[in-house]
């Protein structure tokens, strides 16, 4: 009887100990992804900084650039990631429903962001200055699309986070999920503080 | 409308049908797989396969299956580079060779891509899959799951490319795809697209490889295993991952915007419209030269293992060994612009990168030293692993001595894109990554199947690689200071083709090289009994691995052993401490098999596929069912299970009664005999 029970603790601390590992590898190994996705988008700022003065003839910088407009489209992103970790707290209270309400707060300031870039470039398009019109639209809306891109990947893997909460409420595999999640969301608000300094104030003033 | 749907460019007129050559090699590939796919049915190993390999999350099995990949590719690789050489041998004059030249285009390009993508890329990630977690004493990598997700990456663009051959053709824009020749003005047909896709995906793989085999080896060493007691195998692949990892998301970077400019008609490297052509070159080659170190360090690795073992001394200057390394990889970041100091940098930038090559030479010296050293007044046995190493330092010197004539701007302007460029760095390359990796092959091979490979075939078939390198690249050199430019496929000066009739012959030799290899392992599986490892230690090495039984355990290690110096096991040897596991054993986490690795695979070639003809919806149907594979991963919570201890007992008293029979003595004299 006594062995059994010290094999059974010894299991559960070998399941414990294994499952606490794979959590920070994981944790360790999103981070080390963040940065391959800074060197990502490291090489697209590059391409920007080359390609920025080349108009072709076409609208420049200071033409298609409303400072006000994005503004307000960066507020919501920024906000977001506010209202994100107030999420975070909450699932460390281990309160669920609020940890899903807090994402849905941050999912719509995110919808809010996605749905202002789609209509700037929505605008541009129809105006004629589509990507295709000269090397510095193509950078420009290839810069700025990677990082929506990345925002939608986001909304969508938020989206699933909150019907896993819904489901399987705050379990080791959740919170590490949501912790990733989080990262992954202020990074990307990183790197649009690059790209509204280094495309949209720098191109207007 | 209805046809563009599903086919988007797609037409019948898509397969050459018209071209023997091509169809010829349709025919034999479709007829081999088919016989491979019939005599699996036969012998009813479909389940086996499916339970065993195809999803299996097991790195060892992943490494064999990266092997097998190499494998396959290399011979297509070959089969371009022998149609090379026989079509620019009789290409003088009035000769037209055999090739027209849109197909020989498209041969240079896919041999060069092959060759590096798709050979010598897996056949390190299969020796470092299968080895790197054995020597740091880990059951597994860290992320096992993401191990067979990358696997599968690389061989749907591995079958992308060989799709290519029969429907569409591949790219004629050479395997570094320069703008404006790669644009959609030039090349308006599916051959970059094809270029474009495998590497994408492909290079996605490999990325997330980087990923988990750095947090493997930074995360999951055996207790006690400090930096500086690290194999110096797994320290090579530990750099060669930080490459990895700061360099392909960089070709990621440079092949989408290719992709946009194909696709949906942006300026990126376009001649007009704001496009900078330039800018491809840069971008490319700051992924491509690291690329050249990400493909050398690992064998570097492998001689670091294979000399010791063989001249039964330690390494001579480990800690140098491991700085060096680090020094290689810092270096190779500044030395893109050696690709074209032609474009017209100016004197002062190219005079930097010029002295920035140049310096690389010194760590890599260190490390040709420490071999050197190394061997002096060993007591050398000269195994088919220790051949590959010696014709490796000799043939590398040679290389790199080129390289640094090369690396000087006045002289690149003479050679630059001459045939002496392309024996330069197949010099470099055949000795320094593929002679490294047979080296692992034949070293690892008893540790991975528990059978020795026969030591006659394998001497063959290097001496044969060998002889066969020197006389298909030698003449090369000579062609490129006569001014005979690469990817030429016809010529007018009767001087060079002698020269080229003697590459060819060297390319017969090599072939016959690569013949002597398949009968090797096929002689090797036959002879298996007489050859097999019964010890687990078979050359007398000194690192964990060998501390197994062949092949080991799917769990790796019963108990992870604790290490205190640097050659674990040579250490345990000599001190007398058991290294084997002994009872009482505790439970085990093991992860379970995964079908998802194979589904997203497919759904990736079928992905690139239909990118690569336009078919938009089947790729947006691809694309969410990778999404939807992998929210049902993120939702699985069965994915792991504990083997009893029993199973454990069980499992180490049969592999422990095996290698009971021959504990006594050094098997490695057996080998020596061969």
């Amino acid at each position: 009887m006594n062995t059994m029970s010290a094999t059974i603790a010894h299991d559960h601390h070998d399941h414990h100990d294994h499952a606490e590992e794979a959590k920070e590898n994981a944790l360790f190994g999103f981070w080390i992804y963040l940065m391959t996705d800074c060197i990502l988008f490291a090489s697209l700022f590059a391409t920007y900084a080359v390609l920025d003065h080349n108009y072709a003839g076409g609208p420049t910088s200071k033409d298609i650039f409303d400072l006000k407009y994005v503004f307000v489209e960066t507020m919501f992103l920024l906000i977001s990631s506010f209202t994100n970790g107030f999420a975070m707290i909450s699932m460390h209270r281990a309160d669920n429903s609020r940890t899903i309400k807090w994402l849905m707060l941050t999912a719509l300031f995110g919808l809010g962001f996605i749905g202002m870039e789609v209509n700037e470039f929505t605008h541009l398009v129809l105006e004629g200055s589509g990507p295709g019109r000269s090397g510095f639209l193509s950078a420009f809306f290839t810069l700025v699309g990677t990082h929506g891109l990345h925002v939608t990947t986001g909304l969508v893997w938020m989206s699933v986070m909150m019907l896993q909460l819904h489901f399987k409420g705050i379990t080791p595999r959740t919170s590490s999920r949501l912790l990733r999640l989080s990262l992954f969301w202020h990074f990307l608000d990183v790197v649009w503080v690059g790209v509204f300094t280094v495309v949209y104030l720098m191109g207007v003033l | 409308m209805f046809q563009s749907v599903l086919f988007g460019k797609l037409t019948i007129e898509s397969i050459p049908y018209e071209n023997p050559i091509i169809m010829g090699a349709v025919g034999a590939s479709a007829i081999l797989t088919l016989m491979l796919l019939g005599w699996v049915t036969q012998r009813g190993q479909w389940g086996y396969l499916w339970r065993e390999w195809l999803t299996s999350v097991d790195h060892k099995r992943i490494g064999v299956m990266y092997l097998i990949l190499a494998g396959v590719m290399m011979l297509r690789g070959f089969a371009d580079a022998i149609m090379m050489r026989i079509h620019q041998a009789y290409a003088e004059g009035a000769g037209h060779g055999f090739l027209p030249p849109e197909h020989y285009d498209q041969i240079f390009s896919a041999h060069g891509t092959i060759m590096i993508i798709f050979v010598a890329m897996p056949f390190f990630i299969g020796l470092m899959n299968y080895i790197v977690p054995l020597q740091i004493g880990a059951r597994d990598v860290a992320f096992p799951f993401l191990n067979s997700v990358s696997f599968w990456l690389t061989a749907a663009s591995a079958a992308l490319v060989m799709v290519s051959l029969a429907i569409g053709d591949f790219s004629q824009a050479g395997w570094s795809g320069y703008p404006p020749l790669s644009e959609l003005k030039f090349s308006p047909g599916p051959g970059v697209d094809y270029w474009i896709w495998s590497l994408q995906l492909g290079g996605i793989g490999t990325l997330l490889t980087g990923i988990n085999f750095f947090v493997t080896i930074l995360r999951m060493r055996a207790p006690g295993m400090s930096y500086m007691k690290l194999p110096v195998f797994t320290w090579t692949i530990l750099v060669t991952t930080v490459l990895i990892m700061m360099s392909f998301p960089v070709l990621t970077v440079t092949l989408a915007l290719l992709t946009l400019d194909r696709y949906l008609d942006m300026h990126f490297f376009t001649t007009g419209m704001g496009g900078n052509q330039m800018m491809f070159a840069n971008l490319f080659w700051i992924w491509g030269h690291p690329e050249v170190y990400i493909v050398i360090l690992p064998a570097f690795g492998i001689f670091s293992e294979v000399v010791p073992t063989f001249s039964r001394k330690k390494l001579f200057g480990y800690a140098s060994m491991v700085y060096a390394s680090i020094a290689i990889a810092l270096l190779s970041f500044v030395v893109w612009l050696h690709h074209f100091f032609t474009m017209g940098a100016g004197a002062d930038v190219n005079a930097f990168f010029g002295i920035a090559t140049m310096v690389i030479a010194v760590p890599t010296g260190v490390k040709v030293f420490n071999w050197l050293f190394t061997m002096y007044r060993g007591r050398i046995e000269f195994t088919t692993p220790m051949l590959w190493s010696i014709g490796f330092i000799i043939t590398f010197a040679v290389g790199g001595m080129t390289g640094v004539l090369l690396s000087v701007p006045g002289a690149d302007f003479l050679l630059h894109n001459s045939e002496f460029l392309v024996a330069h760095f197949h010099n470099m390359l055949i000795p320094g990554a593929l002679f490294g990796y047979l080296a692992g092959f034949s070293f690892w091979f008893p540790k991975m199947f528990g059978f020795r490979l026969d030591e006659k075939w394998g001497k063959r078939a290097f001496w044969s690689w060998l002889v066969g390198f020197y006389v298909a690249f030698m003449p090369l050199y000579a062609l490129g200071f006569m001014g005979m430019p690469r990817r030429l496929v016809h010529y007018d000066n009767p001087i060079w083709q002698p020269y080229l009739l003697v590459a060819l012959f060297g390319t017969f030799l090599i072939a016959y090289g690569i013949f002597c290899q398949i009968t090797q392992i096929v002689v090797s599986v036959r002879n298996r009994e007489a050859l097999r490892d019964k010890t687990g230690d078979v050359w007398n090495s000194h690192s964990l691995e060998w501390s197994l039984p062949s092949p080991p355990p799917f769990y790796n290690f019963a108990k992870i052993p604790h290490v205190d110096t640097l050659d674990a096991f040579a250490h345990m040897k000599e001190m007398g401490i058991p290294h084997r596991a002994q009872a009482p054993y505790a439970p085990i986490h093991m992860p379970r098999n995964s079908s998802l690795g194979v589904i997203i695979g497919a759904f990736t070639f079928n992905f690139g596929f239909a990118m690569v003809w336009h078919i938009w919806l089947p790729a947006a149907a691809s694309l969410l069912a990778i999404i939807i594979a992998i929210v049902a991963r993120a939702s699985d919570e069965d994915v792991d299970y504990m083997l009893s201890a029993e199973e454990v007992a069980r499992i180490e008293k049969n592999g422990a009664s095996a290698s009971a029979h021959n504990s006594a003595g050094s098997s490695s004299d057996l080998i020596t005999q061969g």
